[in-house]
């Protein structure tokens, strides 16, 4: 779009082009200046509080990335069982949801809404404490696992389900028509579509599910996950600044990475089915999810 | 559901000051988001550069990371303020993200011919943008937007968690640790007081886009 909005540039644009670069360069320098300036005067650029974390001559520097390490494990591993979890009930509930007639589906449709209308941390709470009841004795781990899975499955659902009935009719009808139960059409020919039409959708809910497990520090206080890791390093090193401004770049990389493995996939995907993809994918849906 | 009922007005108290703090980033966010999508299209490629780094690093940052590096690394550098502005900043920041990518999305999904005719009648980028472009994005924005921001109201229950006082996560934090309630029922009435927040934001969305789609 960017070509549209504006012609090539002729001598006066570029003329106010270089302007306006002068003056944002100009801005974005004092920003930066002012930011330094601010963070030496009050020694927060002082080696001590880096070093820890940045130089591997620093005898603090194996613990340090130990505990980073560690947290970085618990995170991946909440992650991964989190996201597969929602992945599956979430095409499930999807499924089942289509398959349901109108009085049938209020229940699941009003349990769907529902969760959907409440915010993650009060589910990973609820989880928790609906673990509790069941067995004392569970981990928090789980309880994490459970809150994060039960919203995000719910809003995969929504996205398969958004993928399946923007399929062309023809496609359930076709199915229907050489013989198979609804059933099997669900399962070999509107999901497998759907989910491929939707997976830049469903990938950016997974990298949410990522940023969300960090949830964890705030509900549960022995979840010893990358954000715990963080302010356990502030509380011994006593850098907050230095040890927030790390730990996010780490949850930086992490979600970028998986973005790029998203691009990835959905390229590879849609150099092997040209057609039908394109046609159903709705862009905007990415960047809904927040 | 004793707990609920016999502490109603702390509730109340508590929903109002969580609505205040959406309210507020909901303004705050608004104003940065479209700032911050107008540099994504505009036609000074360092601007452009900056709209992109931003929402690169802001969206891909877990809010409860940023909201502490807000609550507890921003004093380190002598810059203080109540918890609840720093709250009100942090997701200020984090939303703004996010609305900058919906609105465009939303001027992407207006058709070329729009911007190429208002160019060929003379018209410049400032008027191409705000007179043609926009106006018309607005109604494909609708539906991303409120989302987001229906997703802003989700995320203000986590401001809480970094102490801001008075807010339905400290309400749950007084009833359930200091005074001794049990916590599930607490926590339900949390949960029902986010949902008279939540519902009625989906619904009012549902409705604006059904107006807004007849002309389509």
């Amino acid at each position: 779009m960017n070509g549209v909005l504006f012609d090539e540039p002729g001598p006066r644009a570029r003329r106010r082009t270089r302007i306006a670069t002068a003056v944002t360069v100009v801005a974005v320098l004092a920003l930066v200046a002012a930011a330094v300036q601010r963070l030496a005067s009050t020694g927060q650029l002082d080696g001590d509080l880096w070093a820890p974390m940045l130089d591997p001559s620093s005898e603090e520097f194996g613990p340090v990335w130990d505990i980073i390490g560690s947290g970085l494990g618990v995170t991946l591993r909440a992650f991964a069982v989190a996201a597969a979890a929602s992945l599956v009930l979430g095409v499930t509930i999807a499924a089942v949801r289509l398959s349901l007639g109108r009085t049938a589906r209020i229940p699941l449709v009003a349990a769907v809404e529902l969760l959907r209308g409440l915010p993650v941390v009060v589910t990973i709470f609820l989880a928790g404490e609906v673990l509790r009841l069941v067995d004392s004795g569970i981990s928090t781990f789980w309880a994490l696992v459970l809150g994060l899975t039960a919203y995000n499955s719910v809003i995969i659902a929504e996205i398969v389900r958004a993928g399946v009935v923007a399929l062309p009719k023809g496609q359930a009808e076709a199915g229907l028509a050489i013989g198979l139960t609804p059933g099997q059409v669900m399962r070999s020919i509107q999901l497998p579509q759907a989910l491929r039409a939707m997976l830049p959708a469903v990938i950016s809910q997974l990298v949410v599910v990522l940023k969300d497990t960090a949830l964890a520090s705030i509900v549960f206080n022995d979840v010893q996950d990358l954000l715990y890791a963080a302010n356990r390093l502030r509380l011994v090193l006593d850098n907050s600044l230095q040890a927030f401004v790390l730990i996010a770049a780490i949850y930086i990389v992490l979600c970028v990475v998986l973005d790029r493995a998203a691009v990835w996939t959905e390229r590879r995907l849609s150099r092997s089915r040209p057609t039908t993809t394109a046609a159903v994918a709705p862009a905007e849906e990415t960047v809904t999810r927040v | 559901m004793d707990p609920v009922l016999d502490n109603l007005d702390l509730f109340w108290s508590g929903f109002l000051r969580s609505l205040g703090i959406a309210a507020w980033a909901f303004a705050g966010s608004m104003v940065l988001g479209a700032v911050l999508a107008v540099f994504r299209v505009s036609p000074v490629p360092v601007l452009r550069a900056v709209g992109t780094a931003y929402v690169a690093v802001v969206r891909n940052t877990p809010l409860t990371a940023l909201l502490f590096l807000f609550a507890f690394g921003i004093p380190t550098l002598q810059i203080n303020a109540s918890f609840y502005v720093f709250g009100v900043c942090g997701l200020v920041v984090y939303t703004a993200a996010f609305v900058c990518e919906a609105i465009r999305s939303g001027i992407n999904a207006v058709a070329p011919g729009q911007a190429e005719a208002a160019r060929a009648v003379g018209l410049t980028f400032t008027q191409t943008l705000g007179q043609v472009v926009l106006p018309q994005a607005l109604r494909s924005v609708v539906p991303p937007l409120g989302n987001v921001q229906i997703a802003m109201i989700k995320n203000s229950a986590v401001v809480g968690a970094i102490g801001v006082g008075g807010e339905l996560f400290s309400v749950y934090a007084r009833l359930s640790s200091a005074q001794g309630y049990e916590r599930l029922p607490v926590l339900l009435g949390v949960a029902a007081f986010f949902l008279l927040m939540t519902l009625p934001a989906g619904a009012l969305l549902a409705a604006t886009e059904k107006r807004l789609a007849v002309a389509r």
